[in-house]
Parts: structure tokens; sequence; C-alpha cells
């Protein structure tokens, strides 16, 4: 009996045409190809199978010299395959995966009240009773050296200072940054710093102080101020806008080291995602936008809901085409959701897990305690050990085993889990209960969001390819 | 087609590369020009590689089975477990001058 002549079928990939060209995103690489007339052809050829004589034959009959050679390379590429390649998910990273970015919550204890935090509000999963509420100098000390120690290999690496609100501890701040700068600098390397803050502190003196560390600044920031004080609120409720604008502007006019960015949380009724961002961008001067729904369970009453997302969806489109309109110019619009997408596809990754938390990113609480990342700080339920003794191994192999991307049967047949991975852990934890959830809710909205990121990236890497290049070398921000 | 992110590009190189034949035992002369297979080493002088005879043994083979030894120790650059004479055991059959007789003074080596 003789083997069965192979049949050539079509990868997985998903399609799409920019600039009037045909490209092809081959989803279990993550790799993008613009394809010529003569690999459209042999894909248009390959209908629901065909064997190699009868390719060779259709490509003839459409004229295509060389095809053997089209064949072997299509094949290669897994853009058309016959059923006998070895399975490609992204396997497990090694256990001992360098730490890149250590997230020191330097307080649990916040200044505002905003309704629909992750840390207070109604779906929180921290267990902070009993805690200490304010991180000390020996706990953040023993972090820093865990980072060094834990990172080895690696020349430069990151902490981003969380809270809280983290300029409630901003003398613990500044004692770390000298702190690390010190340790590091010994070793021959590098930290650089960022921090999150609802810029409600802000003073003249911190500002010189976190231009002239280079300390990377994000602002948690809802929009103009009908948007911004519905929510982001003092405990009296009285709306934070007024007392933030001023410092917020101080802020951008004087910190000159590192783009200034702004976080806005969309929930219901503050989903004028255009409006935000111009006044954002263009009324207080921030570099950057980033927009992301509120992280909530279904039933609250902020939760946006599907109608409410789909309104977003369209602002987001808006946005995106002006991004694209500014980059074939050359220039940097500022829509962080777009930038923050085509650097994933310039390099094409192909995700185990929807981000590096537990992998190459740990948070780190007030008490010590080690968690996955700092949406997860000072629960109990997801502590992966303590500062002073380290990662508990099998408890991070339990959290990176459940949010691998082959343990998500429902992404199996998705084109879009190269760069989503089922997406966010903790998202995944208060909607389901479990970190390894894939975020269904989402899955609609991530597919129509990549294609649109991918279209732009397609139609750049014919028109302006330069463009792109600035992302490759990661300096697009600064 | 054209790769147009880093990912693709790291496969084109990939197929690139698979084109390319491998030139381990190939006389690298001849410049553009692909000249004819000439293979060196056991595969040329008939050795008995590491066989055994019909009758299960190494008697009958038509060399000693001693001389595979040096097969793959001196004429051949192909990796074989025995100690490489091009970069880093150059001695190491030199208390062997008979390998039917002196195969005993052949030691393990170390790295």
């Amino acid at each position: 009996m003789t083997a069965a002549e192979p049949v050539y079928r079509l990868g997985e990939f998903h399609s799409l045409n920019a600039a009037g060209r045909r490209f092809l995103y081959l989803v279990p690489a993550g790799a993008i190809f613009e394809l010529d007339d003569a690999a459209a052809a042999l894909l248009d050829s390959v209908g629901g199978g065909a064997t190699r004589a009868e390719l060779l034959r259709r490509l003839e009959a459409r004229g295509i010299a060389e095809a053997e050679d089209l064949i072997e390379e299509l094949r290669a590429a897994r853009a058309i395959v016959t059923g006998d390649e070895p399975a490609d998910d992204p396997a497990a990273p090694p256990e001992d995966f360098p730490l890149q970015t250590l997230v020191m919550n330097l307080t649990n204890q916040c200044n505002l009240s905003c309704q629909y935090c992750y840390e207070f509000g109604e779906d929180k999963v921290a267990t902070p009773q009993g805690k200490p509420k304010f991180m000390d100098l020996e706990t953040a000390k023993s972090s820093v050296d865990f980072l060094l120690e834990q990172s080895a290999g690696r020349r430069a690496v990151h902490i981003t200072f969380f809270g809280g609100e983290t300029l409630m501890n901003f003398p613990l701040l500044k004692q770390v940054v000298a702190y690390a700068n010190d340790r590091a600098a010994r070793q021959g390397r590098t930290i650089d710093f960022s921090l999150t803050t609802n810029a409600t502190l802000l003073t003249p003196a911190i500002i010189g102080f976190l231009s002239e560390n280079r300390i990377g600044v994000t602002v948690s920031m809802d929009g103009p101020p009908e948007l911004h004080d519905k929510l982001r609120v003092f405990a009296n409720g009285r709306g934070s806008y007024d007392i933030i604008a001023p410092r917020v502007r101080e802020l951008i006019a004087r910190h000159r080291t590192r783009p200034i960015t702004a976080r806005v949380t969309l929930t219901r009724g503050v989903t004028d995602v255009i409006r935000i961002f111009r006044h954002l961008k263009q009324d207080l001067g921030f570099h950057e936008v980033g927009f992301a729904p509120v992280t909530t369970s279904p039933d609250r009453l902020y939760a946006i809901g599907d109608r409410g997302m789909d309104g977003v969806l369209d602002q987001f489109h808006t946005l995106a085409e002006e991004w694209h309109q500014y980059a074939l110019r050359g220039q940097m619009h500022g829509f962080s959701n777009v930038s923050d997408t085509i650097a994933e596809l310039v390099q094409g990754v192909n995700k185990s897990h929807p981000c590096g938390a537990a992998l190459g990113l740990v948070g780190v609480g007030p008490s010590g305690d080690i968690a996955p990342c700092h949406r997860f700080v000072d629960s109990d339920t997801h502590a992966l050990g303590h500062i002073s003794r380290g990662i508990d191994r099998a408890k991070q192999r339990d959290f990176l085993s459940r949010g691998h991307i082959s343990a998500k049967y429902d992404c199996r047949s998705c084109w879009a889990r190269p760069l989503c991975a089922g997406g966010c852990h903790h998202e995944a934890f208060v909607r389901y209960g479990d970190t390894g959830h894939p975020n269904l809710h989402y899955c609609g909205w991530i597919r129509d969001w990549t294609e649109t990121c991918l279209k732009i990236y397609c139609s750049l890497s014919a028109q302006n390819p330069e463009f792109l290049d600035r992302f490759a070398e990661g300096k697009a921000l600064s | 087609m054209r790769a147009v992110n880093r990912k693709a590009r790291r496969i084109e190189n990939q197929i690139d590369a698979s084109r390319d034949e491998a030139f381990a035992l190939q006389n690298p002369q001849g410049g553009g020009q692909q000249r004819p297979h000439v293979p060196m080493g056991c595969s040329l002088s008939f050795s008995p590689g590491w066989e055994v005879d019909s009758a299960g043994g190494t008697s009958g083979l038509c060399q000693p089975v001693e001389r595979d030894i040096y097969d793959c120790y001196v004429t051949c650059f192909w990796p074989a477990q025995v100690p490489d004479h091009l970069n880093n055991y150059p001695d190491w059959a030199a208390k062997c001058a008979a390998a039917t007789k002196d195969w005993r003074n052949l030691d393990l080596v170390f790295p």
C-alpha cells in the first residue's frame, strides 16, 4: 500500500486588504506577509484542498511560473499546510524566567474614593485587613534587591510605583529611587522608573524630582470636568477635576524628560471617547492618552454594557483613522490604544500569556506580599509569596498554567489570540472567578480592534515603513 | 510574499537558510559553480561503519573494526562518539600505533 498523496489546505491565517494590497496575518506565528500576485493566486487555487499535481495544474492555468518554489515557500511559512506539521503552540516559559519589572505599591491608601476602583470597589480582590497601610523602607529595599537578584542577565530593569495613591508615600519613593540607582550602578546596570498617580498631590517640588530622575508619569484621569467628576471623587463626593487640572498642566509643562500619559477608565455615561481624547490631548497637552473599559462584574451600575461598548468602538475607529493619517505624515497622534498594538505587531508577538504578570512582572504590596501584578496586590487568595521568602514556585506555576493560551479552549480557533491570549487575568477573575478564564465578553471587540490596527499596520508598511521603524527601536514615544 | 514585520522576516530567513545545502563534507572551493559532491572518509573507503558481520560479530568484516576509530577520528570531521582530532584532541591516538593491537591505549576524554 502506498501512502496517500498529501493534500494541501489553507493554513491558519487572517487575510486583509490595505492600501490596495493583500496581506496575511499568520496566526500561530504572529507574522505578517504581503502577498504578491503569484502567492495570492496559489492561495486562491487551494480551494477546499488540492494535491500538489492539482495545484501545479491550476497555477499553470493562471500563468504562474516557478510554481514548485512558490508551493515550498508558502508551505514553509505555513500559509498552506498538509496536516503533518508539528504543533506550534507557544511553549511554556522557563521556570526561572527573569524579572523585568517590579510594581511597588507604596501604599494601599488613597485620598480619592472612585467608586469603580478595583482596589476598593465592590469587585475588589484585596484583603488589606491587618496589613500595613504604608510600605516601610526595609520592605522597599528588599524589593529592590529582590528585583535585581531575580533579573539576572538583564542590563536594564524597571520599577513602577503604584498605590493606593502613590504620592501619599512620596518620601519613600524618593528613598527607593536613590537606593535602587545606587544598587544597580554597583552592578553596572540601570533601573528606570515610572509611576501612576491621581495627580491630586503633585507639587512643584515633586514635579521637579520626577523630571530630574526621568520618572515616567501616568495620570489616571477621565476627561473634562463633567465626565471626570462623575466617579473620580473625594470621600465627600466632591469631584477632583478642579484640584488636578492645574497640577497636570504644570506637570506637562515642567516634566520634559519623559512622555506624560493619561489613562482613562470608561464607565457607563463616560463613553464620550473623542471628546475625552480632545480634552486630554489638546486642552491639557498629554503626550499619549489610553482608554480601557472599567473592570467590573456586568451588573454594577457603572458597567458599560454591550451597547455602550459598541459606541465606544465606533469612536475608537474614528481616532484610529486619525492616528493612521498622522502616521502617514510621519507624526505621532497620541492615541495609545493604537500605538501599543502597533508596537506588538512590529515584533510579531505570539503570546503564551496575555501579559507579563507573574512572569517578567510582579507586584509587591506594602506588607511585602508578592502578587502576580499590581491588580492582585494585598489579596490573600492570589499572593505568590513574600519578598523575604521569594516567589512560591508552585503557586506561580498554577497561576501561569491556568493563564497559558493552550489552557483556554475558547481561544483555539480565534485568529486574534497571538496578541490577546485570552485577556487580563484580573478581568477574568472579576468576571468569571478564574484568572485563567478567557475574557469571552470582549472577543468581538478584541477581534475588531486587532483588525483595525492590522490594517493600519499593513497600510503603513506599504506607504510609510520608516514610521514603523520607530516602533521597532522602541523610540516611538521618547 | 513580502515580510512586513519582524516575525515574518525571521520566517523568511529560515526559509532561505533551509534552501541552502549543507556543505559540511563538501569541497568549499568552486565559487558560484556547484561542483559534484565528493565524499571523504568512511563512505569512500568502504569502512565497516559501526556494524556487525553476518554472524553478529566483527571478525568477518572486510576491514578490522578498529579502523573505524580512525575513520571518525582522523579523516572525518563528522561528529561521532570519538574525540575530535582536528581541534581538541590531536594526540588522543598517539599511543596507539596499530589499532588492532594497541586499542587498549585509547582512553576516555573528559571535556
